[in-house]
């Protein structure tokens, strides 16, 4: 990496929408995207046409693509993007987004990510989610990620030592925090022994250490920071961010992700380390993939994610605070909303918007991306580092 | 009254009966097994095209294949090598005068019950001419020897050997042919000739003879034992194959109560 | 050690019988190559012809130089278990009367990481031999097995899932008359065949090999005639709800060629046996078989056909005899395709001249009965679709392999 990557001034993200999730719905995926974009305009006084750019992730939008949403929403922007990165989609979007706003090909951009839920729909995304896991994945068992997870978890337990319990802590901890949200899906607490004594899904991995895949939207708008003063938002800005896709290709199992190669371009775009991160979102479809974030974003070293764990107390009030919203394990899985859930809770975090579960002071947050489990590990990732734009 | 009309009136009276000597036509019905580098005689087959149902809503029928030789079936002149030149040798070619005549029946079942090789000889002829008058010109003659009342393997009756069942001897079947100048000639068994035929000489010696000689065979008759020695008409109309050497046929005997 | 399978009891007559479901079916056009492989019992992988990266999965291109020379072969299948799991909830139909599911991440020595089934016996961490095995879509999928054989492993669930072994199932053999019967019957009974169903035709004149046959346990002879329909309907009608495996050996064969034998008399008996016989039976069994293959131990697993080899590439000697194979061959491609859905599975055994009466004029090599009965029993307990058995048969799908245009000038051109 020869060459300095320019920063993002002057970009603004703003207006963080979240529509309650609902386990199943009648609805279709446009309905869950009209949601979370009508919120996230009434929240910045915009109508729809006010709208010159517009990114969209979904699974369960077919035969339709961000193409058939303009017509269907009435939208004429000439800036458009389909991002289909899964868990990576809402990083990947907002790089993108404040670039075209940055460059002045859109001045207001919309990033709506939002899937619904029916009956089967489970089954049917998985039936036809990737040609790999389709031809090589799928057909053994039929597991879905539960057993990519599973596998991936078996190897990183026997080279690392973690321990279910070193899970369990993460999830114990997210439901803690999910508690103070009122939409997530999970309302009842989990303690570490209901988390040990749960129903095995896919060895070692057991009913709490999957998500619930549900029906919901999110969505947040990407302006000039001038933009948002003359609408007097709260808004946050970009310091740092980074995308990398098949890393690692040679690994022969993934125990680690993307960020590892990039991460010390982030903290240097950002000007910061590990130690100056009041919050962080990480991508949680399972907490070992947690666990590695937390090793390859650089809060400890390869291998002590279990370790670090013990001795963090990662609940909102305590002194790394993770996932604050629930993240997916405990609010819910809404399909490719899932890969925004932790980047708008981050916007909502650093201007300070976050209610009952705001983190005292939180002005700088990180968040992580981690998306499409191609064949047998999670081929994008991506990450942010945002802080809260002074009014 | 005319004769047809006494015919009809006996009929319909009882006084005239009418035997039915015919197998079913049947898939598991022996036929003549030759060397296997031959080709063979063809089984009886059937084959359902449809039944009142998707393939022909209000109608039922079927396909059947078969030899010209399957079943109780008629021998006409040009099915052997000896009756390839005869006149009107071929099943189409005989007239229909000759579809139905008198017949004769040699009772040979005391002596093939005893023996599989049974063989009619002139002698057992004479004897029954003795008992019976004069076999009389252009007449079916035909040997009883219940070997129908047999089925599956003893029917056919095949050893390591070849076939055993009862048969005519070359000179019974010349003296039929030279001496009373028959029909034709019956039997119960698979062919005219009797299983060990081959081993005459000629090698089957009524395939050879009566064929040579323009006359007819029936064989897998049955209900022989309900025929009389003598006083029947049978009915023996083959179909109608161009160039047919045989034709499987229901056989009919008319007799007197 | 795998657990031994005990033999089945009786069938509760009050219980539903499982329907069939298939894994997961849908695959690309490049991951076919495993279900090609695994048909032969092979383990392919493709290989890059320019920088001879081994790719896993299938793929269109080379994921080192982009070649789009990419080439199935033959590598090591040698490897290490890095990753398991019992996969315990699914909500694949066919899996969830599966689980637990034992799903394993094995390395290649040759390079990619693979999902795969894992055999019971193989242990963490420990070194396995992958091979391709169909499932029961017909699709290619990889199993990793112990590195040596260990007891009772063909026992293995998930391996006999894949297998279409003879040991506890009800066999129905479809010739008495072939000469091939006697062995193939006691090969199937020493795979463990509960009971060896034998079709005889024409009980009304004597078969030579009555006394080899019944000499085998647990044969029992029925009448059957593939010739007639409605002795092939009645059969299935008294049969088809216990025949797990049907092995077809009936056979008609005559020599000569089109020119030689001047008329269609041979040709129809041929036809009439190896093709409309196959018909016949397919029709009148099939759908009983395919209602069955989800039915516990002794399901209904697999069809056997005894092909020509000549059934590729028309041996003129013979000429006649190989088209009615060509069209046999062709029909068990259809069967292939209406069984799909259950499962039911097709297994052709290609084989050269064989050693009997028909085959006399030829010179050697000629397949014994016993080494083709060898090869159809393996052909089974490996799950095979297609064995080549014989030293010509071999030979004859190399050449086809190689060209099927050049072997048909080879075999049509002057002879010598």
């Amino acid at each position: 990496m020869s060459r300095t990557r320019f920063g993002y001034e002057g970009v603004a993200v703003v207006s963080p929408a979240t529509v309650p999730y609902q386990r199943f719905s009648i609805e279709t995926a446009h309905w869950w995207i009209a949601r979370a974009f009508k919120q996230s305009l009434d929240q910045a006084g915009l109508r729809p046409g006010d709208i010159d750019g517009f990114a969209v992730s979904s699974f369960t939008l077919f035969p339709d693509n961000a193409v058939g949403l303009t017509q269907h929403l009435g939208l004429r922007p000439r800036w458009l993007d389909h991002i289909p990165m899964g868990g990576a989609s809402g990083i990947v979007a907002l790089r993108r987004a404040a670039r075209a706003v940055q460059a002045g090909d859109a001045d207001i951009v919309a990033c709506v990510a939002g899937d619904t839920n029916h009956i089967d729909s489970f089954r049917n995304l998985l039936s036809s989610f990737s040609r790999f896991s389709q031809d090589a994945s799928y057909p053994y068992g039929f597991g879905g990620p539960n057993a990519n997870f599973a596998l991936l978890t078996d190897r990183y337990m026997k080279d690392h030592g973690a321990t279910r319990e070193d899970f369990g802590r993460i999830c114990v901890a997210q439901r803690e925090n999910a508690l103070r949200n009122p939409d997530a899906l999970m309302k009842k607490p989990l303690s570490l022994q209901q988390y040990l004594d749960a129903r095995p899904i896919s060895d070692p991995i057991a009913l709490f250490d999957c998500v619930m895949p549900c029906a919901g939207s999110e969505a947040f708008l990407v302006m000039t920071v001038e933009e948002a003063q003359r609408r007097d938002l709260p808004f946050a800005v970009i310091v740092g961010t980074i995308e990398r896709h098949n890393a690692f290709a040679d690994d022969p199992i993934q125990l680690r992700g993307g960020w590892a190669m990039d991460i010390d371009d982030l903290y240097g775009m950002a000007k910061c380390g590990p130690s100056d991160i009041d919050l962080l979102q990480t991508y949680d479809d399972y907490p070992v993939i947690s666990m590695m974030q937390f090793e390859d974003l650089g809060f400890c070293g390869k291998g002590e994610g279990s370790r670090f764990v013990q001795n963090r107390d990662l609940t909102i009030f305590g002194d790394f605070p993770h996932n604050t919203s629930g993240g997916q394990l405990s609010a819910g899985q809404a399909g490719a909303a899932g890969g925004y859930i932790g980047l708008v809770e981050a916007i909502r975090q650093v201007t300070g918007t976050a209610g009952p579960t705001q983190v005292p002071e939180a002005s700088r947050a990180m968040v992580s991306g981690f998306g499409v489990i191609n064949y047998d590990r999670g081929v994008c990732s991506g990450a942010a580092i945002i802080e809260g734009g002074s009014a | 009254m005319t004769l047809l009309e006494d015919l009809a009136g006996a009929l319909a009276g009882g006084s005239i009966e009418i035997v039915d000597l015919t197998h079913t036509l049947d898939p598991d019905f022996p036929v003549i097994v030759l060397p296997p580098e031959f080709g063979q005689c063809a089984r009886f087959r059937m084959e359902e095209v449809s039944h009142y149902d998707h393939r022909g809503p209000a109608w039922k029928w079927h396909n059947i294949s078969m030899s010209e030789h399957t079943g109780t079936h008629f021998d006409a002149p040009s099915h052997w090598v000896s009756g390839r030149d005869v006149a009107n040798g071929s099943v189409d070619e005989i007239p229909a005068g000759n579809l139905m005549a008198p017949v004769v029946v040699i009772d040979c079942s005391a002596g093939a019950a005893e023996n599989d090789d049974f063989e009619l000889t002139p002698d057992i002829l004479s004897e029954w001419e003795r008992t019976h008058g004069r076999i009389p010109e252009g007449c079916w003659v035909l040997m009883r020897t219940d070997w129908s009342h047999r089925s599956g393997a003893a029917y056919l009756n095949m050893r390591e050997d070849g076939p055993h069942s009862p048969g005519p001897t070359p000179d019974a079947i010349r003296f039929l042919i030279d001496e009373r100048n028959i029909l034709g000639f019956g039997t119960e068994t698979i062919g005219t000739d009797a299983g060990q035929g081959s081993h005459y000489t000629p090698p089957y010696p009524a395939h050879f003879y009566l064929h040579g000689a323009g006359k007819y065979g029936l064989q897998c008759l049955c209900n022989l034992d309900k025929l009389p020695a003598t006083g029947a008409m049978l009915v023996t109309p083959p179909l109608k194959i161009r160039n047919g050497t045989g034709s499987p046929l229901r056989v009919l005997a008319l007799k007197e109560v | 050690m795998s657990d031994p399978i005990a033999p089945p009891g009786k069938k509760n007559p009050q219980r539903r019988t499982d329907v069939p479901n298939t894994p997961p079916p849908q695959r690309s056009r490049a991951a076919l190559g495993l279900a090609a492989a695994a048909a032969e019992g092979r383990f392919m992988l493709q290989v890059c012809g320019s920088c001879g990266e081994v790719q896993y999965p299938p793929r269109d291109a080379c994921s080192k130089c982009l070649s789009v020379d990419l080439n199935w072969r033959d590598v090591s299948p040698h490897g290490k278990l890095i990753a398991e799991t019992k996969v315990r909830a699914t909500t694949d139909l066919y899996f969830r009367k599966q689980t637990p599911v034992h799903v394993g991440t094995v390395k290649l020595d040759v390079g990619p990481s693979v999902i795969c089934h894992v055999h019971g016996d193989v242990g963490a961490d420990e070194t396995v031999r992958l091979a391709i095995k169909l499932d029961r879509a017909g699709q290619g999928v990889m199993m990793a097995l112990p590195a040596e054989e260990t007891p009772f492993m063909d026992d293995d669930p998930r391996l006999r899932e894949t297998s279409c072994t003879p040991k506890h199932r009800r066999i129905l053999l479809t010739d008495a008359r072939n000469p091939n019967a006697p062995e193939i019957a006691g090969a199937l009974k020493s795979a463990g065949a509960e009971k060896i169903f034998v079709g005889l035709s024409e009980d009304w004149r004597p078969n030579r090999y009555h006394d080899d046959i019944m000499a085998v346990t647990g044969v029992e002879m029925l009448p059957l005639d593939v010739t007639d329909s409605k002795s092939v309907e009645e059969l299935a009608a008294e049969l088809g709800g216990k025949t797990d495996i049907l092995v077809n050996n009936a056979r008609y064969v005559r020599p000569g060629g089109l020119m030689a034998r001047g008329d269609t008399v041979f040709a129809q008996n041929e036809m009439d046996v190896n093709y409309l016989g196959l018909m016949r039976l397919a029709q009148a069994f099939g759908p009983a078989m395919c209602a069955r293959t989800a039915d516990g131990t002794n399901s209904a697993v697999a069809w056997v056909n005894i092909l020509s080899a000549y059934a590729l590439v028309n041996s003129p000697d013979y000429g006649c005899f190989s088209a009615s194979n060509a069209a046999a061959f062709s029909l068990s491609q259809n069967m292939r395709a209406d069984f799909r859905t259950s499962g039911l599975r097709v297994l052709n055994v290609f084989v050269g001249p064989t050693d009997d009466d028909w085959h006399q004029e030829l010179p050697p090599p000629k397949v014994p009965a016993k080494t083709l009965a060898g090869s159809l029993v393996q052909g089974l307990v490996d799950g095979l679709e297609d064995v080549y058995c014989g030293d010509v048969a071999k030979d004859m799908i190399e050449r086809f392999r190689a060209s099927p245009k050049i072997q048909e000038r080879e075999m049509t051109g002057f002879r010598s």
